[in-house]
């Protein structure tokens, strides 16, 4: 068992701490700048700092989670200025060297979250109790990140938050320590409604199936919103169970309905799973109204796409990110990442990547580890060149605002990556939204010294 | 509305069929052998993967890499060739087509070979043991079987496409002399169907009327008595778990194009399988399907809007809210014996 | 109520010094932060109070993760609405818990064997299920019930205590973070354990025995032997919901997930791992998984490099290569096998096993020709 590390527990290495800046003798000078420095949570004191990456390792968003690791990795040897520096040459402005994070060596620990919110919080409190993070990030379901962001915030160290979509991320159960590049659901619809009544004209009725419980409601909800602005009309709108494996039941309604596109506000297998199953329903070969029976899913999902095969194809849906666009920070990072796995990133992986470079940058930036520092430095970052356009860090909510690709099953794809066709960028104006109306209260940013 | 009604119906049996396939090797070890075997849906899982590899093989392909092109994400491109079709022709395409079918041919021997390994090798010693400790070693093995695969074929579903004649829906509206186009229903789902009753009616026919079923029934009642009659019960026993594996690997073989499978959606079918055979009764086949349709079309009945909204989140419980009330009211299930697991 | 024995007397002992001590001893096993602690604590009383149920009845209750996630629910409400201290979340939870037994228990114990089993699973899906969604306003949903800044806390308003900050659990406004959650947690294991042996020894646990050896025959005899299966169902779901509680209060977050089956299965498997009917064995078996959950899939290649370092350039390749299918995210497979190890060579848990080797030590000392079947299981 000796392989595991024996960590100080975190009371020692406050303790040390504090008796450092009182032997020293510089107690009066605490309050004066940088004199932070000794307390806060798992401030790092030798020559390396700690990320902390909790990812789905087992359940079903096992390969996001792998892909998402390798991302991480990735970011950790460009950040130590090995390998071939990937996307730090294409950030601007960026602070970053390539000699670590202020002189420090950046390492790892990870941890398995088994997309599920507690276990992803026991995991994120190992890795901040036990070995030492600075920081915590990765995750791939917005109940793991609502839950994580929680704790971080009661711990006082930042998150940065993996794939979730969900509005209330960043909306009603924000917080001062997370922060997401992700979109949501709220732009989803916002981006997607023009392409697809531009594509199927705006006399269409629509009716939904959605995923019951919080993401797939506000799923339901923007997209419902988006497109009746435009003039679709929705036939009825059905919950279905998480997981249900099988969706025959809530199909055979649809088909008599009187609805010619049906919307599926479904993610990861229950996408797979519906989508195959609605298009065995012989929906995509249907008259209806007169025109083209029509589906849609908002959300895609790449890796989960390829369980979907040959379903997808012409199915139109949003991206937060493609490896086919063909902006220098997208061919940095894809080349980057193809050269060391062989395979191109999935968006999952391209926004760890992009996390944990934005972190990095921002402590460069703030010259301390110290968060509430780091966090002044994120809030309101304008940035470009990580491959979705100029970006901007909102300082209101801590989402990014950027452009959200359209895009459509491939109808002939060259190989397994190339699932889906860019349809179209919608630019970053058209996307950005009044950050009250979801409410939500970030907090405060001391942190608190329980950590 | 009567067209709606119509399809839900039908929808009910297609799923009440599926579920009685699903849970009857489940009663055959469960229900008739007394062990409670969680790892059902493990073989239900491997079955599925059956089909995975039987198309996976018959795609294989020769790789080539042409150095003198990138790919768009800068490694060498490499250009595919499939085997089956440059050795076979057009037969090896007709196979391709029909993989998800035709890999039943691996998956009998393979889910024997499985079944029969795995009780000599384990189950064997707990037939006497506690069911508690039956659960623990079946949960054990559950587990490492989906971890192997998992290994081997990635955490993603895998697509299995169904063959392309069978693809689509049918008019069966049309069929019966009633308005085209209103009551259609996917082929592929009808034939689950047919071949659900086929293998239901199979296993019945064979434990209701050959002297190898007759055996194994008697066994069931009576172990030590046929015992003593001389007969070797064990090896019935070994050959009883085999069939009920290979019928859980051929209910997985064909439900891949339903249903892309994954490492876990053994598990996924684990509690319903349970409480189909449960519902039923113990150790009653004729329960499980009972079971199994009542299941289905009280679940597709209660997924409809008009009931939704009467009672909100019925779709979501009614399985278990109709396991308790058949259970309270009928304390063995529906065709249940007396005495059978209730120690 | 008999005094206690002086064999027990030494196991509350010896459990107590154990429990108290595990900051200490589980450190060279990289165990010893206190969130992984309190977990330990935490779910060492689920599996004590499952085996009140199981291990002295033979019940085998499938739903108990409905009373944990009760608990957990009933305990970040009352820190929510009346105070953020521990004393009254945690009797809140009790009770809600109880009583969430109390129904569950009259109804399914009118079955028994297998039926009993599906019908504890049935109301647990349910109770998941529509936690998930249609239960909403109530559970939070998918994502939890968190607590938050603006929550109205009518005690703690009353009181006038008002607190700066992000809202955090309190024992009579001292924190619970860190070591002080984890003695917090181990008091009321050590608690639950006593309470547990006095019931196990006690004519109502003998009553319970006899209940799983011979229903018919209790019956037989005169005795109604419905009350007492349903007072012991009582207890372990009020168990279950004091070990919820205790997580909500070391970590104010109640999910939905924690009542789903396979969270049923786990204690399930916790307790038959370690030793059904056992005192102890429960226990061992819960710290057990988690600490698999929670230690094992955290192990990573760069650790394994660090681990094998030893070994010439090449092997220690070949040997993190094979080690790593079985950590990080093989770590479930891991635990796999050592359910399949464990059950087959010692039917009864690991229990089993150290009584075994207690055994054979006892015979090296005492005459050889004493009877195997003298040493009975302690159940």
């Amino acid at each position: 068992m000796t392989l595991l590390k024996r960590g100080l527990s975190r009371r020692r290495v406050l303790q040390t701490g504090m008796a450092g800046i009182i032997g020293t003798g510089v107690s009066p000078l605490i309050f004066s700048k940088g004199a932070w420095a000794q307390e806060f949570c798992n401030n790092p004191t030798g020559d390396t700092v700690t990320f902390g990456l909790n990812l789905p390792l087992t359940g079903a968003y096992a390969e996001e989670g792998a892909d998402e690791q390798k991302a991480y990795e990735l970011a950790v040897q460009h950040l130590n200025g090995e390998g071939d520096g990937g996307l730090i040459n294409v950030l601007t402005p960026t602070a970053l060297k390539g000699n670590g994070v202020l002189g420090k060596k950046v390492a790892f620990v990870t941890s398995d979250s088994q997309t599920k919110a507690d276990v992803a919080r026991a995991g994120a409190t190992r890795m901040i109790e036990r070995d030492g993070a600075i920081m915590v990030t990765g995750g791939s379901s917005s109940a793991e990140a609502i839950a994580v962001q929680g704790l971080c915030q009661e711990m006082g160290v930042i998150f940065m938050a993996g794939l979730t979509h969900s509005n209330d991320t960043t909306g009603k159960d924000k917080r001062r320590y997370g922060f997401r590049h992700f979109f949501n659901a709220y732009q989803s619809g916002i981006g997607l409604a023009p392409a697809i009544v531009d594509a199927y004209g705006a006399d269409r009725r629509a009716y939904h199936l959605t995923a019951d419980y919080t993401w797939g409601w506000t799923q339901e909800e923007s997209m419902k919103a988006a497109t009746e602005g435009l003039g679709w009309q929705t036939v009825e709108a059905v919950r279905t169970p998480l997981g249900a494996a099988d969706f025959s039941q809530y199909l055979t309604p649809v088909l008599n309905s009187g609805a010619d596109v049906l919307i599926l506000n479904h993610y990861g297998n229950d996408m797979v799973n519906s989508l195959t199953q609605a298009v065995q329903f012989g929906m995509r070969d249907r008259q209806a109204n007169g025109k083209d029976f029509q589906i849609v899913v908002p959300l895609f999902s790449e890796l989960m796409a390829k369980g979907a095969g040959a379903n997808i194809k012409g199915i139109f849906g949003t991206s937060n990110w493609h490896w086919n666009l063909q902006d220098p920070g997208t061919v940095a990072f894809t080349k980057s990442f193809g050269a060391a796995y062989g395979a191109p990133p999935s968006q999952a992986a391209h926004t760890a990547y992009v996390q944990a470079l934005l972190y990095a940058d921002a402590v460069e930036r703030a010259g301390t580890f110290y968060p509430p520092e780091v966090i002044k430095a994120l809030e309101g970052f304008e940035f470009d060149g990580m491959g979705n356009g100029p970006t901007l860090y909102r300082a209101e909510d801590h989402q990014c605002i950027k452009n959200v690709l359209v895009v459509q099953g491939n109808d002939a794809p060259t190989s397994e990556y190339d699932v889906l066709n860019i349809v179209k960028e919608i630019p970053r104006d058209a996307v950005a939204y009044d950050p009250t109306i979801f409410g939500g209260d970030l907090g405060p940013a001391e942190p608190v010294p329980m950590c | 509305m009567f067209e709606v009604i119509f399809l839900q119906f039908l929808n009910g049996l297609d799923k009440g069929a599926a579920y009685a396939l699903i849970a009857l090797g489940l009663t055959l070890v469960f229900g008739t052998l007394g062990v409670v075997n969680f790892a059902h849906g493990a073989l239900f899982m491997l079955g599925a993967f059956c089909a995975v590899l039987f198309r996976q093989l018959l795609t294989l392909e020769t790789v080539t890499v042409d150095p003198t092109k990138l790919s768009p994400w800068g490694a060498p491109l490499e250009v595919r060739e499939p085997l089956v079709q440059a050795w076979f022709g057009d037969f090896g395409a007709v196979l391709v087509n029909y993989s998800v079918p035709a890999s039943i041919i691996i998956t009998i021997p393979i889910m024997l070979l499985v079944g029969i390994g795995l009780e000599r090798g384990i189950i064997k010693h707990f037939y006497k043991r506690p069911h508690a400790e039956q659960i623990l070693v079946t949960f054990g093995l559950a587990i490492v079987a989906q971890e192997l695969i998992k290994s081997f074929f990635g955490p993603n579903p895998i697509p299995q496409p169904m063959p392309s004649d069978l693809r689509g829906a049918a008019d069966i509206g049309a069929f019966l002399g009633m308005q085209a186009n209103v009551i259609t229903y996917p082929i592929w789902r009808l034939v689950y169907f047919l071949f659900s009753f086929a293998i239901i009616a199979g296993v019945f026919a064979f434990l209701q009327f050959t002297t190898f079923g007759m055996v194994v029934r008697a066994g069931m009642a009576d172990r030590e008595t046929v015992g003593l009659l001389g007969i070797n019960i064990d090896r019935r026993f070994t050959i009883m778990f085999g069939l009920a594996a290979v019928v859980a690997g051929m209910a997985g073989v064909m439900y891949t194009p339903i249903l892309p499978p994954n490492y876990h959606i053994g598990m996924d079918f684990l509690v319903l399988s349970f409480v189909v055979v449960v519902v039923g009764g113990m150790g009653s086949l004729p329960g499980a399907v009972a079971a199994g349709f009542l299941l289905g079309i009280l679940q597709s009945f209660a997924s409809m809007t008009q009931v939704k909204s009467l009672i909100p989140g019925i779709d979501q419980i009614i399985i278990y809210l109709v396991a308790v009330v058949i259970l309270l009211v009928l304390p063995r299930g529906l065709f249940g014996r007396r005495g059978v697991m209730e120690s | 109520m008999r005094a206690m024995s002086r064999n027990d007397l030494l196991l509350f002992l010896g459990f107590t010094l154990v429990v108290l001590a595990m900051p200490l001893w589980l450190q060279p096993f990289g165990a010893a932060y206190p969130d992984l602690l309190q977990r330990f604590m935490i779910f060492g009383i689920f599996a004590v109070g499952f085996n009140i149920l199981f291990g002295l009845t033979g019940y085998l209750s499938f739903g108990h993760a409905a009373f944990f996630g009760v608990g957990s629910y009933a305990a970040v409400w009352s820190f929510k609405l009346l105070s953020l201290d521990a004393i009254p979340a945690m009797l809140f939870a009790i009770v809600v818990s109880g009583l969430f037994a109390l129904l569950i228990g009259y109804v399914s114990l009118r079955r028994s064997g297998i039926y009993f089993s599906i019908l504890t699973l049935a109301f647990a899906q349910m109770s998941y299920n529509l936690a998930y969604s249609v239960l909403t306003p109530i559970t939070n949903g998918e994502t939890g019930l968190q607590l938050t800044l603006n929550d109205p806390r009518y005690l703690d308003a009353a009181m006038g205590s008002a607190q700066a900050g992000q809202p955090v659990p309190t024992l009579l406004g001292q924190s619970l973070g860190g070591f002080a959650g984890f003695y917090f947690c181990a008091g009321f294991l050590i608690l639950a354990f006593f309470i547990a042996q006095r019931i196990t020894n006690s004519p109502f646990g003998m009553m319970l025995k006899g209940i799983k050896s011979n229903q018919t025959r209790m019956n037989y005899t005169g005795f109604n032997t419905k009350p007492y299966t349903l007072a012991a169902f009582v207890i372990s779901g009020m168990y279950a919901g004091l070990a919820g509680a205790l997580l909500a209060v070391t970590d104010p977050l109640a999910g939905a997930e924690r009542m789903q089956w396979t969270a049923s299965g786990e204690v399930v498997l916790m307790t038959i791992l370690g030793g059904a009917g056992t005192l102890v064995g429960p226990v061992i078996g819960a710290w057990l998984i988690k600490y698999f959950e929670n230690i094992f899939s955290a192990i990573n290649d760069t650790m394994l490099h660090r681990f094998w370092g030893f070994l010439p350039e090449g092997a220690d390749n070949v040997m993190v290569a094979i080690t790593s299918k079985f950590v990080g995210e093989g770590w479930f497979l891991t635990l796999g096998l050592v359910f399949v190890l464990i059950v087959v060579f010692l039917p009864g848990g690991i229990m089993e096993g150290v009584r075994r080797i207690a055994h054979l030590f006892n015979r090296q000392r005492k005459s050889p020709d004493r009877p195997a079947s003298q040493v009975q299981p302690a159940e």
